[in-house]
């Protein structure tokens, strides 16, 4: 009964994401919403702005480096709870192995 | 443990490694890369010599008190950065302490390049000290 309930779901979603993905613009189309001035922008201005001839670096390090500052703090905030976590668990372990010998 | 076909192979392999990740940071305004993917190919070039060699040998090499100096490093240096934008009379992280040279040389785009040199050090301690840690945990 359950493996019935669960195929009856799983269906109706598959189904449902797959309209979703049916209405979505067709890749490479300049008539897309995505391809709108900000884009432009960006690709025609960035020799201009950063001298540099790779757009995608210019972008994450100069347009949006406000952005990429986020990332760096939130991959050292998960290097902080990592060490805070397993750091006392390694810490715990050598003081017992020392408490053993 | 140490298989000495092994250790001798890493031993040749991770200059290669370093080199090219350090060649991905420092052209990542040039070439397809960056700091996210240069800090990772540096970072799994210890990774190998932990899992070819041992963690302790490793730790030897790249201890935790040298990780922490390199994670909090990398975040202070792009924050400084930023600010340097403010005092020469920008917006926070503007691209105006240097000259933006001249297109296509490796000195060239401002704050671009030390932007992800700072990125390419957090990365790569990153992925070292989560291995590390990881690592040392299953140990216990």
């Amino acid at each position: 009964m359950r493996v019935v309930v669960a195929a009856f779901i799983i269906i109706i979603l598959g189904s449902l994401l797959l309209l979703m993905a049916s209405e979505m613009p067709t890749f490479g189309d300049p008539d897309n919403p995505s391809n709108n001035q900000v884009s432009q922008r960006y690709s025609r201005d960035i020799i201009r702005d950063t001298n540099i001839p790779n757009v995608i670096t210019g972008i994450i390090t100069d347009y949006r480096a406000y952005d990429t500052l986020g990332e760096a703090t939130v991959l050292f905030a998960g290097i902080a709870a990592v060490l805070t976590v397993l750091g006392s668990h390694v810490n715990a372990g050598r003081k017992r192995g020392q408490d053993d010998g | 443990m140490a298989d000495l076909v092994l250790q001798t192979v890493v031993k040749l392999l991770i200059p290669f490694i370093q080199m090219y990740g350090i060649f991905i940071i420092i052209n990542g305004h040039l070439s397809p890369g960056g700091g996210f993917a240069g800090g990772t190919i540096l970072g799994s070039s210890i990774i190998l010599y932990a899992l070819a060699f041992h963690v302790e040998d490793a730790l030897a090499h790249y201890s935790r008190s040298r990780a922490k100096m390199m994670e909090s490093a990398g975040v202070v240096a792009f924050a400084l950065i930023g600010l340097f934008g403010i005092i020469r009379g920008g917006h926070f992280l503007a691209n105006n302490i240097w000259g933006l040279g001249e297109t296509g040389t490796l000195l060239s785009g401002g704050i671009i390049l030390p932007i992800t040199l700072a990125i390419g050090i957090k990365v790569a301690s990153t992925m070292i000290t989560l291995f590390f840690h990881l690592l040392e945990e299953k140990k216990l």
